[in-house]
């Protein structure tokens, strides 16, 4: 199936439609909530939380003996909380750094998964099969159910982040003084952190275990290289997290063999390295073009001072002098007398230079400039 | 006990050391975290190590996948370098994307290739020994045993030859450089043997399971001691103690060994935490709890001393006058009396001489901030203990 022919089934054909819109949907969310995961330097948290949600669904399979969807999310939220606030109470009351704190929680949840589902792989009872979907995620187990619930969670996040706009905005940028502000900080701390594991949790099935931390770091992170202000960092994470899911379904689509989740992640990884290259403001591109732009200039600026100092003894500021005395100077080439020409700074008369009036008075006014 | 079970518990116990000693010096390094991004970069490289040897316990394959996890190392500390995004992001955007292309390299050989990546994230501990090492004909043991074996031994030999330049780098990395042992040189080894030993372990415990090898061992050991060889000394302990116990916690309820090891260190790190006799959570509640009431004992005293007229040394006065709200009037006031530092006559509190001798060292400390006028007080008071 190539590209093209993806789109054109995209309107008829039911599993596909319900694949990249879930996709989709989980790309915005993981886009919105993922801003405030990267802002908060919390960002590694995704990772932690993903692993911790494992146990959480194998017991809550242990449990019910139930394969629905719903209650083994349910389930993921619970141990994905217990894992987000044993990691906050260790850092916060052993010696123990975040680190260490996500990486005990990651793993030891995670191991402990693993003894379960080992376990529940062995019962009798053998329907266990498609628990393991959550290690690795198979977008094309996706139903119209599940795109509901993803809708709806995304719904409700949304309005509650209107709601708090205020509130997290605050928190995020000074939580000090959003304490002395008379905020309730916890309460907003939990609540921005109760919908990050419900946003991971959410994501397990599609993207899986593993990946669900790009899933929320990579729109964000690219985002955050476009702007500077908040709603349009995640007005654009979610822009790129739909993106990534669409194009990543489609791309998988297109191919045998290509699992959803590893391309999703790796499109949004080609967000993420382009905006890094070409986002105008922090992109690591146009930062070399304005630090070789501010050197020249400051090279041409340096002539002027020199030129500034041997006109300044004459009486006739505009007398010209041979090129040749410059060459005390090493800085100069024929190229940056022609610019400094060209700005009016100057005049060249075959061997000779004479500064302009307006070259004088730019060199003289060369360091009591505040800002230009 | 069977000589496959005994081969089995051999290899988790050497796994476990061998990760337990880089894993001691990346928690105190606060880089914990690395050893989960190495642990999922290396795919792609065990993946291109695979096609070419199509042998999982190759050296080639070890080394290819290890230089993987430097790869990855450098990867993040570049592009954290460029101060864009920070260094937590930039773990978080390596390693899945690095993951993402093993999984895919996969999934498109599938066919021809005995390598899932189950095999590679879970590991299999139980097969170990039936891959067994052939020299001209004769039987040595497990391939994993000797490899595992091998990375140990270079392990353990660094450590003692570099214990000296690892502990001043890890502590003091400007002494350290000052000293002429290069902290980046140390660095990048450290990196190196991590990487190796979790390419060399991924196949016996997978790959999420060594970074639980790693960090739980260092980690309950950190909240125990302050020692760096007590520290080592114990994460081995508890390392070996995972091992041979999850293997019997496996064979009980017929799971995964490598969960059930991850389980017993999870348990042991529990215990630990909630019990370490100065670093544990009840000691520190306890001790937070102990050191509240005694700033309110030294508010209640230095009120006392402020004020000579009866009525506001009151009983009933004290609770609205000083605003306690947390620790209630009646603790403090039994400590205070437990100490000898208040008579109580008729409803009137007054300060004895030990109390306002208490009082006025207090004063004098508040007011100086010199540790000498309170280094008499330290022995009853976690207050003055920091």
């Amino acid at each position: 199936m190539s590209l093209t022919e993806y789109f054109e089934l995209l309107f008829t054909d039911y599993t596909l439609r319900t694949i990249t819109l879930g996709t989709a949907v989980l790309g915005a969310i993981c886009g919105m909530l993922g801003s405030f995961a990267v802002l908060r330097k919390q960002s590694l948290l995704g990772d932690a939380i993903s692993h911790a949600a494992l146990p959480g669904i194998a017991l809550a399979f242990l449990i019910t003996g139930a394969k629905d969807t719903n209650i083994l999310l349910l389930g993921a939220l619970v141990s994905g909380l217990i894992g987000t606030f044993w990691i906050k109470g260790m850092v916060s009351k052993t010696h123990l750094k975040s680190d260490t704190a996500l990486g005990l929680v990651l793993s030891l949840f995670f191991g402990f998964g693993m003894l379960l589902l080992t376990f529940i792989q062995k019962q009798p009872n053998a329907n266990q099969a498609g628990l393991d979907k959550y290690l690795f995620g198979q977008a094309a187990t996706l139903v119209e159910d599940d795109v509901r619930l993803m809708l709806i969670v995304t719904g409700i996040s949304l309005c509650i982040l209107l709601l708090f706009w205020k509130e997290f905005k605050i928190l995020l940028f000074d939580a000090d003084y959003t304490k002395t502000l008379g905020f309730n900080t916890k309460f907003i701390d939990v609540l921005i952190t109760f919908f990050i594991v419900l946003a991971i949790v959410l994501g397990l099935q599609t993207v899986g275990v593993v990946l669900m931390s790009a899933m929320l770091l990579a729109p964000a992170a690219a985002a955050r290289q476009w702007t500077n202000r908040l709603s349009m960092m995640i007005l654009l994470a979610a822009i790129f997290g739909i993106l990534s899911g669409v194009l990543g379904t489609a791309i998988s689509a297109s191919q045998n063999n290509l699992s959803t989740g590893p391309v999703i992640v790796l499109v949004a990884t080609v967000f993420v390295v382009f905006s890094f290259i070409f986002s105008p403001g922090r992109g690591l591109f146009f930062r070399e073009i304005r630090f070789r732009n501010n050197r020249k200039d400051l090279q041409l600026k340096k002539t002027l001072q020199f030129m500034y100092g041997i006109a300044k003894t004459h009486d006739n500021i505009s007398h010209p002098h041979a090129i040749r005395i410059l060459n005390n100077f090493q800085g100069f080439t024929k190229k940056s007398l022609q610019q400094m020409e060209d700005k009016e700074w100057i005049t060249i008369n075959g061997q000779q230079w004479a500064l302009t009036s307006k070259g004088f008075n730019e060199a003289m006014n060369l360091y009591n400039k505040t800002h230009d | 006990m069977t000589s496959p079970q005994l081969e089995i518990q051999l290899i988790a116990a050497i796994v476990a050391i061998a990760c337990a000693i880089p894993g001691v010096f990346l928690v105190l390094r606060k880089m914990a975290l690395i050893s989960d991004a190495i642990s999922h970069s290396i795919l792609p490289g065990i993946v291109a190590g695979f096609f070419i040897t199509q042998d999982l316990n190759s050296p080639l394959l070890i080394l290819l996948a290890a230089i993987t996890g430097v790869i990855t190392v450098i990867l993040v500390e570049s592009i954290q370098k460029t101060g864009l995004v920070k260094e937590d992001t930039a773990i978080g955007l390596v390693f899945p994307a690095l993951f993402s292309i093993g999984v895919i390299l996969i999934a498109k050989n599938a066919n021809d290739v005995h390598l899932d990546i189950d095999a590679v994230l879970l590991g299999e501990l139980a097969f170990a020994p039936f891959d067994r090492l052939i020299i001209s004909g004769m039987d040595v043991g497990p391939k994993s045993l000797w490899l595992m074996g091998s990375i140990l031994l270079i392990t353990v030999s660094l450590l003692f030859l570099f214990f000296k330049e690892l502990k001043v780098s890890t502590f003091d990395a400007g002494l350290s450089s000052a000293l002429g042992i290069s902290p980046v040189i140390m660095h990048y080894g450290l990196m190196s043997v991590s990487s190796v030993t979790v390419v060399g372990a991924f196949d016996a415990v997978g790959a999420i399971l060594v970074v639980a090898l790693m960090i739980a061992p260092a980690a309950t050991a950190y909240l125990l001691t302050s020692d760096l060889k007590r520290m080592i000394a114990l994460s081995i302990g508890f390392g070996i103690f995972a091992a041979i116990g999850g293997y019997w916690v496996a064979h009980l309820l017929d799971a995964s060994i490598s969960g059930s090891m991850t389980t017993v260190l999870g348990l042991l790190f529990l215990g630990v935490y909630l019990f370490a006799p100065q670093k544990g959570l009840l000691a520190v509640l306890y001790r937070q709890k102990q050191q509240r009431t005694e700033v309110s004992l030294i508010t209640f005293l230095l009120h006392l001393n402020n004020h000579s007229e009866e009525n506001e040394r009151h009983l009933n006065h004290l609770n609205e006058h000083i605003n306690w709200q947390k620790v209630r009037s009646k603790t403090v006031v039994d400590l205070a009396l437990k100490n000898n530092m208040i008579t109580i006559e008729g409803q009137i509190v007054s300060l004895t001489a030990k109390g306002n001798d208490f009082t006025q060292r207090a004063l004098e400390y508040i007011l100086t901030n010199k540790d000498e006028r309170i280094e008499t007080m330290k022995d009853d008071f976690f207050l003055f203990r920091g």
